[in-house]
């Protein structure tokens, strides 16, 4: 038409290009399908968060108007024998000040195990460590976090507990008996205590990672520089790493802490689950998600299993709020740091 | 005189800094040691109890009525299957495209960063919250608890691991690769397809693998929502047995017999999930990737 011959093969083309012209037409509408698709998935990572809210929020209803934040605090008293009473769902007295106080004190008692041999571990793996022993230890260290909290529970219950009766707690008592905190009137080695070892058994891995990442982070510049000046190892690693890393290093030791906060396996098979608040940590006790995991299933009416739930919802707001903290912190840190992936 | 002191005062701080160095190192190995024991008793003591309680009933044999002798787990190896197979089907395909979001259309904007640290945020809270979350939204719905309601908990586990690993992998293929695809006027989402995706499909994989290494030893979620059985089951819509949740009702009993079929359970689960890890380890350390690149 615009002069050009009109043979079989000029026609061919133009059909050729017509059709690949035709096929982009549908696949813009593909592309935008492709693309709203991907979207949506995307989006139901926030659509789950808005799904557990409202659930734990619509089926705590109950327990919420009926206690109010008096739940997190409430003591009752026994009438036969005058003794604090906390959770009695036959009465249906609920208060989740046990579970509260037991959650708190498992998680920090971790920690004060934890953060020293994390730490120890990452500087040993960083600075340290002959390079031939770095990806070994790594792997191992990797697999510590790979294992499921029902196995750590196990092994807790037929080989720690045993160990730590038999062995560590006598001797606690007898060092450390005075202040209080280590009264064993009834050795069955289940307790916070054993909750607390298992816990920081369970959380180094994901606080040691983190350090080591965070270590990895400081410009080795930094390290050099610091030993010119005529430091030690220590010192270099103390002033030149450290030092560096420590807002990234808390980042770690918080989200140890989520971890621990709502660890249950490991935690309902050793810490005794009995619902009192002792101040000794032989003593048995409870956790949140240790009274979830052995209640939950056999609630004994709607206000039992709502203020089961609303225990849930509590934990899930606290590791909400502690695990945005600890990756807000560790992301300040690394942000600078060339990425890990290339 | 001042001198003098000055320099034994010197000899002193050397020796405090050498001494101090010394120690600092010391307590790192130490520290290192002791991270190391609990693993290596662990996995001393589960090969030990449970390969001598390992046997062919285990595989084959429905669990005995308490008290009884003998009996295995075969009902609870088929449930896990049929529970963690529910959970790939809605973990993995969601998980994916999210992930794929990620890295070729959002990345950089504010939806993709307030995405990515939600999913960072939602893999800290804890999975007994899941649980109950689940519990709320199907077995409270439906009056009963179901094997349905225990992979749907699963498979919500597993979308944020798999998205975020998934973008990871993707972020690592190279701009050329894409625009090579384009250039051939490939639409953009077979580009994505069968272009980008295939290129990193090893990486994207091994994160799949890993997301499953970790619901499969899950126990907390399943506990108000598979429930457990003791008859053979692989019905949706009925209670379902699973191996994590098997071992933990094992374990709190009181009986010995029961206590080892915990420990050879346990010993099947751990061999499963370390074989999950190591694979994405050997593969991630072949950097599959790099040919690429």
């Amino acid at each position: 038409m615009n002069g050009q011959p009109a043979s079989g093969a000029g026609a061919a083309e133009v059909s050729a290009i017509r059709g690949f012209l035709l096929a982009r037409g549908n696949s813009a509408i593909a592309d935008r399908g492709f693309h709203v698709l991907m979207v949506l998935c995307a989006l139901s990572i926030f659509a789950i968060v808005v799904m557990i809210a409202t659930e734990l929020m619509v089926r705590s209803h109950l327990a919420w108007s009926q206690f109010g934040f008096r739940f997190f605090f409430s003591v009752f008293v026994d009438p036969d024998n005058n003794k604090p009473m906390y959770w009695d769902p036959v009465n249906g007295h609920f208060s989740a000040l046990p579970f509260v106080y037991g959650t708190l004190v498992s998680s920090f008692l971790a920690l004060l195990i934890a953060v020293p041999l994390a730490i120890g571990l990452a500087v040993f793996l960083t600075e340290m460590c002959p390079l031939m022993l770095r990806t070994p230890l790594a792997f191992i260290t990797e697999l510590l976090a790979a294992i499921p909290s029902v196995i750590y529970g196990l092994w807790a219950l037929f080989v720690l507990v045993p160990l730590l009766r038999e062995h560590v707690n006598p001797w606690l008592v007898k060092l450390l008996g005075w202040t209080g905190f280590f009264n064993d009137d009834t050795p069955t080695g289940l307790g916070f205590f054993s909750a607390g070892v298992i816990l920081a058994i369970m959380i180094l891995p994901i606080i040691s990672s983190l350090t080591r990442e965070v270590m990895n982070a400081v410009p080795g510049s930094q390290r050099e520089a610091v030993l010119a000046l005529g430091a030690t190892r220590w010192e270099m690693i103390r002033m030149g790493v450290l030092r560096n890393a420590r807002i990234g290093i808390v980042g770690a030791i918080i989200l140890g802490l989520g971890r621990a906060l709502g660890e249950t396996m490991a935690v309902t098979m050793v810490i005794g689950n009995t619902p009192q608040i002792q101040r000794s940590l032989l003593a048995s006790g409870s956790s949140m998600a240790s009274v979830i995991a052995n209640e939950y299933a056999e609630a004994s009416g709607d206000l039992h299993l709502s203020a089961l739930t609303e225990i849930g919802l509590a934990l899930f707001i606290v590791t909400i709020v502690v695990n945005a903290l600890a990756r807000l912190l560790v992301w300040a840190v690394t942000r600078g740091a060339p990425a890990q992936v290339h | 005189m001042g001198r003098s002191k000055l320099r034994t005062g010197n000899k002193w701080r050397a020796r405090i800094r050498t001494g101090t160095d010394g120690l600092a190192t010391g307590l790192a190995v130490l520290s290192t040691v002791l991270v190391v024991a609990p693993l290596v008793a662990i996995f001393v003591y589960l090969i030990y109890k449970g390969a001598s309680s390992l046997s062919w009933a285990f595989f084959t044999q429905l669990p005995k009525p308490e008290g009884e002798l003998g009996g295995g787990m075969a009902n609870a190896i088929l449930g896990s299957a049929v529970l963690l197979g529910l959970a790939s089907l809605i973990g993995v395909p969601v998980g994916i495209s999210g992930g794929i979001f990620l890295a070729e259309f959002g990345r950089g904007t504010k939806l993709a960063n307030a995405i990515r640290f939600t999913a960072d945020v939602l893999n800290g809270v804890p999975s007994i919250v899941m649980g109950i979350a689940v519990y709320a939204l199907i077995v409270y719905r439906q009056k009963h608890f179901s094997a349905l309601s225990g992979g749907v908990a699963l498979g919500i586990m597993m979308i944020p691991t798999v998205t975020r690993t998934t973008e990871e992998m993707l972020l690592m293929v190279p701009h050329a690769v894409r625009e090579a695809a384009l250039a051939l006027g490939v639409p953009n989402w077979r580009s994505v397809l069968s272009i980008t995706v295939k290129t990193a499909s090893p990486g994207i994989i091994t994160g799949c693998m890993l997301a499953f290494a970790r619901v499969a030893g899950e126990t907390a979620p399943l506990i108000f929502t598979a429930l457990g059985n003791s008859n053979w089951s692989a019905n949706l819509n009925e209670p379902i047995a699973a191996l994590p949740l098997q071992i933990y009702t094992y374990a709190i009993s009181p009986y010995d017999d029961l206590h080892r079929l915990a420990w050879a359970g346990a010993l099947v689960l751990i061999v499963l999930i370390v074989a999950a890890v190591s694979l994405v380890r050997f593969v991630a350390s072949r950097g599959v990737l790099k040919g690429a690149s």
